[in-house]
């Protein structure tokens, strides 16, 4: 799955320690989903999208559909 | 603000869990060596230290529990992986280990020893392989 995640987040001058302290994850965790390598569960999903104020799918696309 | 609670509460578990499973191998230690070096055979001293190894035992399950509970998902993620990992390795390797000693491919007993610390090398290869995945 791809997101937008690092985009938005370098929109909104915030870093990986910002974004995690905000979610309440480890920064691995979001550098974890920048990099595609891990899929965030639906209710963290939810919390992202509520966030940066945006549907969860304009932060996420699936490639497997594209 | 949200992250600064749920780092206590890591640091909190984590020692937590240190401390009691420090309790139980302290407490192991007492029940496997005090019998012949400390109260010389006597049952209700080895009761005693049984039992409570057996509870600090308990303890530690609980620590570790309480653990998990603070992780976020992907460090439950690796956790879980490395769980199965270890506990698929403990049971491969400990049904092989066993096989070998009844079929007296090995000169020595099967100790549960080795498969302890089997499961143990394998859970710690397997976390920090999973906390490498996803660095």
């Amino acid at each position: 799955m791809k997101n937008k995640l690092k985009v938005l987040r370098a929109e909104r001058d915030m870093t990986q320690a910002d974004l995690a302290d905000s979610l309440a994850v480890s920064r691995q965790t979001i550098n974890a989903i920048e990099k595609g390598k891990f899929d965030p569960s639906l209710p963290l999903a939810f919390k992202i999208s509520k966030l940066f104020k945006l549907p969860i799918e304009e932060i996420f696309s699936n490639t497997e559909t594209e | 603000m949200k992250n600064e609670n749920k780092n206590k509460q890591m640091i909190k578990g984590t020692k937590n869990l240190a401390l009691w499973t420090l309790l139980w191998v302290a407490s192991l230690a007492l029940a496997s060596f005090g019998p012949k070096f400390l109260w010389n055979e006597n049952t209700t001293w080895s009761i005693l230290a049984i039992v409570t190894n057996t509870a600090f035992g308990a303890g530690m399950i609980w620590a570790n529990i309480r653990y998990l509970s603070v992780l976020d998902e992907l460090q439950k993620k690796i956790q879980l992986d490395a769980m199965g990992i270890a506990l698929g390795v403990g049971v491969v390797g400990g049904l092989s280990y066993s096989v070998t000693d009844i079929a007296n491919v090995i000169s020595s007993d099967a100790e549960i020893g080795f498969l302890v610390i089997l499961i143990s090398i394998s859970y710690m290869i397997a976390l920090l392989v999973g906390k490498k995945r996803y660095a």
